[in-house]
């Protein structure tokens, strides 16, 4: 196994790169979740809540969707895991994602792999090493989750099952990325391949659990949810994502066995001698180097606006099946599919701020990898390199949006068979653009005072998630709810347009950026 | 107008680094200025004050008659760079970077492109991250020769080339000086700089240690002599300006300030010279003392062409001497690690 030598001196290099990233992934997580399952405790405490609850949640098919399979909704144990799902089980897989790519592919393009694999370390042991950070970090929010369920009062044995299926899901991510960094030569590029394969894992299961069909069991995210925790509780289906992970790594290592250090496995094509028009600026430079990646955001969100937009015409069908239950949520029809639109459209743009974001961040990679320096040596002036970036961005972000809504509202003409809603719901995707631009516009004052502290604007983009879609469970605060942007913009179609909001979000990005020039004109440039 | 680059007393520091620490550096108009320093001295971090990437604490630095940190833009039209880790967008080709570096400058001379890329062998279709490290050296080199900048601001751009094209660097970086331009050439490649520069600035831990032509700076140092006497060398200790006294029977091997090497070999004949052996320093020698810890009691003070006068006499004497030494072309070797 010579292959493996130095695999533990770069565990223990990669533990002390990610003395910030790894606590604060994990805190983040086991928090989150920790909270919104305390909070579910104490409010079904008698049989007629509990079953009230399971009434509502397994006619919803949004709620199926982004929760998973209702199952055990007569114990407090089931209600818990129904509400705290999505948020635990994207969180663990965004985190081995994200932590496996830094780690393989990102610091292979860097150059720092070759150094590294210069010296006395075997040629799995990047990857090896890699794999036992991310699967220990699995384990860990696993062994956490359990651990603060049982600590709330569940059954530890559903605890530990739950909080087992949790970390198996983690490992099959780091797996997933594992191979999709050995397919491609670009750190970004493994990014988006592994979150696509999420995407569709979510979409699988969705689509299986909604219309109660076999395709759960094509995803990673059904196996897991297929235990059952508080139920019936069962083990067996988490050979699944063990077996999985194994075959992916052994894909992995086979994978590196065939390619050379920093290329992928396609063999670059020469590219053109001249340079066509479109590169004699920034912005076209911008342009050309985000293509790739905007096209690909633009076709995932568009997909994933065209998977959940296709639920809504089921509420409608649903209530037709069940009249009494539009009295019971209070309200009518209408409004329940308003809703369901209102809260999907939430979630899906809160994706595209995240497109956004990554792309204004690029403005960081650039300064850190000195290509800045290139262009600012030129008659570029510093707030043209900045703008003509940002301009991009802008571009790229109204584009995402409108794929994600016209997504949205085809599913739903498809389905419904009738267009009624298509400018309504296109119009309620584009409501949000204002508050897109102001986080946008964070990350952008944040680059330019303190590149260092880019980090902090997913952080907050977590916290806008988490008083979006958890505020009514957590019962946080309207006022502190009103911090984040995409909470002050109506939602539409339940809610009409505001305009004051949608103004004063529009000024609040403008000045973030204002002042995103102004930090940079006055900072020293590749100290990001 | 003024010189090209003026930096005097220069201060920059990152938290607690003070990387620079009141440098003092002088480009006249129309010469090549060698710029040394061992690792970590302060090179690229003068450069880049100079490009108005960084903003100096204190001191002043004047690039083309304007101030480099507010005017930047506006000065830039009349430079180009070659940073010393030459980073490029890996998804474009060669050809494409140095079209639009070209472009962002504002146009590029389309006949000299041509030539540099065929001068230095470059295949301008390939994607950047397929390129070596010397040959996207190539492509920033040819972005910025090709542009016929009145200034060119050069990073160690040899440090990745071959012995070939470093040949192929210096030839154009003459025709560039003929054409009147101004170039500053971050080095480590000593043989490189004693070919190419007119006057060189030596710097260490973020000041300047001496500045001059290559001449001068030669008789600010220490000549090696190893004599045969008849009568025991005692007393040589005592001499002005003599140092590392070393005897082996009967032979006496010692180092002396070049400008006091008269009363050494003075004090030398009076014991009955048998044999004697004198040799200038090489530019080696002279970039060791400089860079190391050893350094003559005068440097430090070195203030551009300070000390020329008195050391006059002594130029005529090693003159010879000193020319073959920096012919030798054993001497392309980097001196990277410094003195220990
Ligand atoms: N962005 C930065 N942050 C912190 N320290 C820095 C930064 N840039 C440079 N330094 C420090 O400043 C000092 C001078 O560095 P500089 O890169 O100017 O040296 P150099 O003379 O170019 O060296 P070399 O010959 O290795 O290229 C070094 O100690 C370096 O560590
Ligand atoms: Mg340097």
């Amino acid at each position: 196994m010579s292959g493996l030598i130095g695999t533990g001196q770069l565990v223990r290099l990669f533990l002390r790169l990610d003395r910030v990233h790894l606590p604060l992934w994990i805190v983040g997580i086991v928090g989150i979740v920790a909270a919104s399952a305390s909070a579910v405790q104490g409010l079904y405490t008698t049989p007629e809540l509990r079953a009230g609850y399971a009434a509502t949640v397994t006619n919803s098919p949004a709620a199926i969707a982004m929760s998973g399979p209702p199952q055990a909704l007569d114990t407090v144990g089931g209600i818990t895991l129904f509400e705290i799902n999505l948020t635990a089980a994207v969180g663990v897989s965004l985190m081995a994602i994200f932590l496996t790519v830094r780690h393989t592919r990102a610091e292979e393009e860097a150059g720092r792999t070759e150094l590294l694999r210069a010296g006395v370390l075997g040629r799995h042991a990047p990857l090896a090493a890699a794999l036992i950070v991310v699967g220990g970090a699995s384990l860990l929010v696993g062994l956490l989750l359990a651990a603060s369920l049982t600590g709330l009062g569940l059954p530890a044995s559903g605890s530990m099952l739950f909080g087992s299926s949790m970390a198996c899901l983690g490992v099959v991510f780091c797996a997933v990325t594992a191979v999709a960094a050995q397919l491609t030569e670009h750190a970004r590029a493994a990014l988006g391949m592994s979150v696509a394969v999420l995407g569709v894992a979510w979409a699988l299961r969705s689509l299986g659990d909604v219309r109660e069909s076999a395709l759960t069991w094509a995803s990673p995210v059904g196996w897991v949810q297929a235990v059952h925790a508080f139920g019936a509780e069962r083990w067996w289906p988490l050979l699944l994502p063990v077996a999985t992970a194994v075959g992916l790594t052994a894909v992995a290592v086979e994978l590196t066995r065939r390619r050379d250090v920093g290329a992928g496995l396609v063999p670059p094509r020469p590219g053109p001698a001249r340079a066509s028009h479109l590169l004699s600026s920034v912005p076209g430079l911008a342009l050309r180097q985000q293509r790739s990646s905007l096209l690909w955001w633009s076709v995932g969100l568009f997909l994933a606006g065209l998977a959940f937009g296709s639920f809504g015409e089921e509420v409608t069908t649903m209530l037709e099946d069940n009249p009494e239950l539009g009295e019971l949520l209070g309200g009518g029809g209408d409004d329940l599919v308003a809703g369901y639109f209102g809260l999907i459209l939430l979630i899906l743009v809160l994706i595209v701020a995240c497109f956004t974001v990554s792309s204004v961040q690029r403005l960081r990679s650039e300064e850190a990898a000195a290509r800045a320096e290139l262009v600012l040596a030129t008659r570029t002036p510093r707030a043209s390199w900045q703008l003509g970036w940002l301009g991009v961005t802008a571009v790229g972000t109204v584009l995402v949006t409108l794929a994600t809504g016209v997504g949205v509202a085809v599913a739903d003409t498809l389905v419904s068979g009738s267009a009624e809603r298509f400018g309504e719901l296109l119009a309620a995707t584009a409501a949000y653009l204002p508050a897109i631009a102001v986080i946008g516009g964070l990350a952008a004052a944040l680059h330019g005072w303190a590149p260092r502290l880019s980090l902090l604007v997913w952080v907050v983009l977590a916290g806008c998630f988490v008083v979006g879609w958890l505020g009514d469970l957590l019962e946080i605060p309207e006022a502190v709810r009103n911090l984040s942007p995409f909470n002050l913009t109506p939602r539409m179609p339940l809610e009409s347009m505001d305009w004051g909001v949608a103004l004063s979000l529009s000024v609040l990005a403008g000045l973030l950026l204002a002042l995103a020039v102004l930090g940079f004109r006055r900072r020293d440039v590749g100290v990001a | 107008m003024d010189a090209p680059i003026v930096v005097e007393q220069l201060h920059k520091s990152f938290g607690s680094t003070h990387a620079l620490d009141g440098l003092d550096l002088r480009a006249e108009q129309g010469e090549v200025h060698g710029f040394l320093g061992p690792n970590g001295s302060g090179k690229s971090t003068t450069i880049r004050v100079l490009l108005g990437l960084l903003r100096p604490d204190a001191g002043r630095a004047v690039l083309l008659g304007g101030d480099p940190w507010r005017d930047a833009a506006t000065l830039h039209r009349h430079l180009a760079y070659v940073p010393g880790d030459v980073a490029l967008w890996p998804g474009l080709s060669g050809g494409e970077v140095i079209d639009l570096i070209g472009r962002l400058r504002g146009g590029l001379d389309e006949t000299r492109r041509a030539e540099l890329l065929r001068d230095f062998e470059l295949d301008a279709t390939k994607k950047s991250r397929t390129y070596s490290k010397g040959n996207r050296q190539k492509v920033a080199l040819v972005a910025a020769l090709a542009s016929r900048a009145d200034l060119l601001i050069l990073d160690e751009p040899t440090n990745g080339l071959d012995p070939l094209m470093a040949e192929v660097f210096q030839t154009w970086i003459r025709r560039v000086k003929d054409e009147g331009h101004t170039v500053l050439l971050s080095s480590h490649i000593l043989a490189e700089v004693e070919a190419l520069c007119d006057r060189v600035s030596i710097i260490r831990a973020g000041a300047t240690v001496q500045s001059g032509t290559l001449a001068d700076l030669r008789h600010l140092t220490t000549t090696t002599v190893i004599a045969e006497t008849v009568r025991p060398a005692d007393g040589l200790a005592g001499v002005t300006g003599v140092s590392d006294l070393e005897r082996t029977d009967g032979r006496v091997t010692f180092q002396v300030d070049t400008k006091h090497l008269d009363g050494a070999v003075a004090h030398l004949s009076s014991l009955g010279i048998r044999s004697l052996i004198s040799h200038p320093p090489t530019l080696e020698e002279l970039f060791l003392t400089q860079y190391g810890d050893r350094l003559p009691e005068h440097a430090g003070s070195g203030q551009p062409g300070a000390d020329s006068d008195q050391s006059g006499a002594v130029s005529d004497r090693s003159g010879a001497d000193s020319d073959q030494a920096g012919a030798d072309p054993g001497q392309q070797r980097g001196v990277e690690g410094g003195r220990p």
